[in-house]
């Protein structure tokens, strides 16, 4: 198969790649980029373990085409902190001990931020209905909105 | 206290702190790295071809297309896995798992496997390889499969000298049961079904492995126990032991699926065959047709009682569906059955059966929360019947310290009567209900054990502390194991960072199940320390140039003791460290230890649901969680251990179970149709921590991590009962189950 030849923005960065066409986002950003901090769980967008943003929209990594990524803007868990400084998600998962085997995490966090850009402030019901196409199987999803709803309450106070 | 025990009101200053886990920011940058998250140079794409029927034989494999096509380096069958097993018919379930030999014995055995330079070419050439099959008749249902006349899944299989597809049977109990029936004012018998469920982790399997020309091999695998990988794969492969380096990667959840090896064995013969690394990622289909998810069961249970509630007879007998090949799972059900109560008449009998379904691997505290439905649903039918609260029911008949457990130990000190009070004196328990709505409530038992173990503490010149150990981290034990080795060193959580060894950095360690992780890993890093602490009270008596018995450490630091030296200025442990090259070399304590005494552990659990009568769909309004964690070293992981383990009985309880075909093959081998929970479906749920300690551990630590996924499935189904008035005896309470139940009942 005669591979695609896509240029496209990942975390900022501009990224080139070869890829053939029938090949996911997901297998490109892992096995092409090297950014494994996207996790494959299910590989038919039931678990949301590959969550990433694509123009700022939430999608599953495993659902589109790497070369679909063409002049696109691609976000990932590996740009999410800001240098050396955790995002407040990522520092209340880890205070709230919102993650076990962490595998789930990056999209999680992926799901999470997505909604607190839209929903700064939003209820319990929101955040449960907001991360519900992402699987945990560890935490009973428990201190997961724990977690989110200590982060939104940090972006909230940040932004004053 | 009433339940003052050894090792009561010990005093900690670290342990029990909620600190920051050492591997929290590379998993939440996504640095962490999984099975599937290592490369190596020149490594191929490893892929599985399997079968698509329950049961045949294989008539031919025909590989000679699939070896041509262009990137191609390796095509394997069974015919390159020679039996090297010597009879050891474990060894041998699993090689004839790994890959068919003369049959396939269920949808998703592997056939044959290919390793080629990418993804595409290995698909291709997977497509090319031609499997004459003949068909053979086939049995998924563990009551049809010990029918007359049932397909027999392993022809040599036999019971009582005949042909059969039981493969096991254990009793375990004590007393008469009849007599104790002729005792009783009032005798309940009932019967129930459990479907069959996946653990469902989120990391599907994978490894690298790479073999040299030399015999040498490495293994990166996601695994519970890279040791015992290390002796399986190389029992298959005919590898000597010490040749094979088997290095756990970050794990993305196992709850016992990671327990057993799948395509591990084939990935080594791969890279063997082709000398190239081949790296092998079961998809999510794979991982539910061809791991190893718990059984199916059906089971029937007679309990006869007095009018005060006293039980004078308990009987069940529980049949398991192990998948192709036999299991201990109707052992390890039968011996949980009855644990939680004292009984002067009880027996539980657990049967094995072979279906045409993967081979089961342990899931959860595995068994015990079929048998606990049983029992639990039963119990609480029998305390409505004498009108007596379920609670006080359960507390007129539970075991103590001393009672004779149903499978036959002696109890120590257990905490099934504090968790039964704690959940009697909670206020979840008095919580206002509104129609549609039912409040249920059971407990459960687990063993946990204990095992091989062994811990390596390095001091570091600059007194910072590593610890290596050899059982995995699955959910925050790092945190856990840095807290108790800073208790016993006497320095900060900050000082010690802990590391996972690959196996050939420590010795044997058992595989990390049953609950044994911070449990004997904890005890070895306890006296691995003890050792540390000899060596530099001996080190700072050099330094001072006093005899070694004038010698004493505390809190994180060398004290000269007596009316001769006492005046001397205490040595801290960094200052000794930094003295270690001048006073005799690197100073290190290790710790091997076959692990005894592991607690048992007993959780009570609480649930309101509503129940829909028009659609049958059952919501969990509220979950309450008691359990005995023996002493939380870090509450925070003890939670979610909790929490996580309700969650999974949840969805066991309620949604999840394989479907088979008339033609034996899985129909829902995904997560849309294999339902698990998703954060919407669920509440907060609520946990209390108890703390008994284990007389056994010199921390007084349980294992925590599996008990609680046995209470919810009868939690569950005596709500449902209490909210709409119908038993269910069939679990999962799928919305059309319940409204099949609510028509027969003609509500």
């Amino acid at each position: 198969m005669t591979g695609v030849h896509v240029s496209t923005s990942i975390n900022g960065d501009p990224v080139e790649y070869v890829c053939p066409a029938d090949e996911s986002l997901l297998d490109v950003l892992r096995d092409r980029v090297g950014l494994t901090g996207v996790k494959e769980g299910c590989g038919t967008g039931d678990c949301g373990a590959c969550s990433i943003t694509l123009d700022g929209a939430l999608v599953c990594a495993c659902l589109v085409l790497g070369a679909e990524a063409e002049g696109r803007k691609v976000t990932t868990i590996e740009g999410m902190g800001d240098g050396e400084k955790l995002h407040p998600l990522q520092r209340q998962f880890i205070d709230n001990a919102a993650l076990q085997c962490g595998v789930c995490t990056p999209g999680f966090l992926i799901a999470a931020k997505s909604l607190l850009d839209e929903n700064p402030d939003p209820t319990v019901e929101e955040i449960r209905y907001a991360l519900a196409g992402n699987l945990c199987r560890c935490t009973g999803y428990d201190k997961i909105v724990r977690a989110v709803q200590a982060a939104a309450k940090d972006l909230r106070r940040q932004k004053k | 206290m009433k339940h003052d025990q050894k090792y009561t009101g010990q005093e900690f200053k670290v342990v029990g702190a909620r600190v920051e886990r050492p591997d929290g920011v590379d998993k939440v940058t996504g640095r962490a790295r999984y099975g599937a998250d290592a490369n190596a140079p020149g490594q191929l794409v490893g892929l599985v071809l399997r079968s698509s029927h329950a049961h045949a034989r294989i008539v031919k494999i025909d590989t000679s297309k699939a070896e041509k096509v262009a990137g191609v380096k390796a095509v394997l069958t069974s015919a390159d896995l020679p039996d090297l097993t010597n009879g050891d018919a474990g060894n041998y379930a699993t090689l004839v798992n790994c890959m068919a030999r003369d049959r396939v014995l269920y949808d998703g055995h592997a056939v044959a496997a290919v390793a080629a330079t990418d993804k595409s070419s290995a698909k291709k050439a997977l497509k090319l390889i031609k499997v004459t099959y003949e068909k053979l008749p086939h049995v998924t249902d563990v009551d049809e499969a010990l029918k007359k006349g049932a397909p027999l899944v392993q022809p040599t299989n036999k019971q009582d000298g005949k042909p059969s597809n039981k493969s096991g049977h254990f009793e375990f109990g004590h007393g008469d049961i009849e007599a104790g029936l002729l005792e009783a004012d009032i005798v309940l018998e009932r019967s129930y079904k459990t479907e069959q469920t996946h653990q469902g982790y989120i990391e599907p399997h994978a490894c690298l492995a790479t073999v040299g020309p030399d015999g040498s091999g490495e293994l990166w695998v996601t695994t519970q126990g890279h040791f015992s990988f290390r002796i399986m794969c190389a029992a298959l492969l005919g590898m000597d032991v010490a040749k094979l380096k088997v290095t756990s990667s970050e794990i993305g959840g196992g709850f016992g699926g990671k327990t057993h090896v799948w395509i591990e064995p084939v990935a080594l013969a791969l890279a063997r065959k082709s000398n190239r690394p081949v790296k092998m990622v079961m998809s999510r289909e794979e991982v539910f047709k061809a791991s190893g998810p718990t059984c199916a069961t059906s089971m029937d249970v007679k309990i006869g009682a007095k009018k005060d509630g006293t039980i004078t007879a308990a009987f069940i007998e529980c049949r398991y569906s192990d998948g192709p090949f036999p299991g201990i799972w109707g052992m390890l059900g039968g011996m949980t059955a009855w644990a939680c109560y004292d009984l002067k008449n009880c027996k539980a009998v657990g049967v094995d059966v072979l279906v045409n379904r993967p081979k089961v691997a342990a899931y959860r505290a595995p068994s015990a929360p079929m048998m606990a439905f049983g029992v639990e649903s039963t119990i609480d039918q029998l305390a409505k019947e004498l009108d007596i609260d379920p609670v006080e029911f359960r507390l007129r008949n539970v075991a103590k310290e001393g009672t004779r457990s149903s499978y036959g130990p002696i109890y120590g000190p257990i905490g099934i009567e504090p968790t039964l009070e704690a959940v009697r004196d909670h206020p979840h328990m008095r919580a206002k209900l509104r129609k549609n709505q039912g409040r249920g409530m059971a407990s459960g038992f687990w063993f946990n054990i204990g095992g091989q173990t062994c811990s390596d503490l390095n001091v570091g010149v600059d007194g910072t502390v590593n610890l290596t150990v050899g059982t995995v981290d699955v959910g925050g034990a790092r945190a856990s194991l840095s807290l108790i080795a800073a208790e016993e060193l006497g320095i900060s959580y900050d000082q010690v960072k802990t590391n996972i060894g690959d196996t050939s950095s420590l010795g044997h360690n058992d595989t990390t199940e049953g609950s044994r992780g911070t449990f004997s890993s904890g005890m070895a890093t306890i006296f691995a320390a003890r050792e540390a602490i000899e060596v530099m009270k001996s080190r700072a008596a050099q330094m001072w140039g006093i005899p070694e018995d004038a010698v004493e450490w505390k809190d994180g630091e060398a004290r000269a003791v007596g009316a001769e030296h006492g005046n001397l200025p205490a040595l801290s442990l960094k200052e000794i460290a930094a003295e270690a090259g001048a006073t005799g070399g690197p100073i290190a304590g290790h710790h091997e230890v076959t692990a005894d005494g592991s607690g048992v552990s007993f959780a009570s659990h609480i649930c309101d649901v509503e129940v829909d009568p028009e659609t049958g769909k059952t919501t969990v309004l509220r979950y309450t969680v008691v359990q005995d964690a023996g002493k939380a070293i870090h509450p925070d992981y003890v939670e979610g251990q909790f929490q996580g383990a309700a969650a999974q009985g949840i969805g066991w309880a309620l949604n999840e179970e394989y479907v088979y075909g008339e033609d034996g093959c899985l129909q829902n081998a995904g997560f849309l149709d294999y339902r698990v929970p998703v954060c919407s479906d669920l509440p907060f749920i609520d946990t209390k921590i108890l703390e008994i300690p284990n007389p056994n551990h010199p921390y007084g630590i349980r294992g925590v991590g599996e008990c609680s996924i046995v209470p919810p499935l009868a939690a569950i189904g005596n709500a449902v009962s209490n909210a709409v008035g119908v038993r269910l005896n069939h679990v999962p309470m799928s919305p059309p189950r319940i409204l099949k139940a609510l028509d027969d009942a003609g509500a």
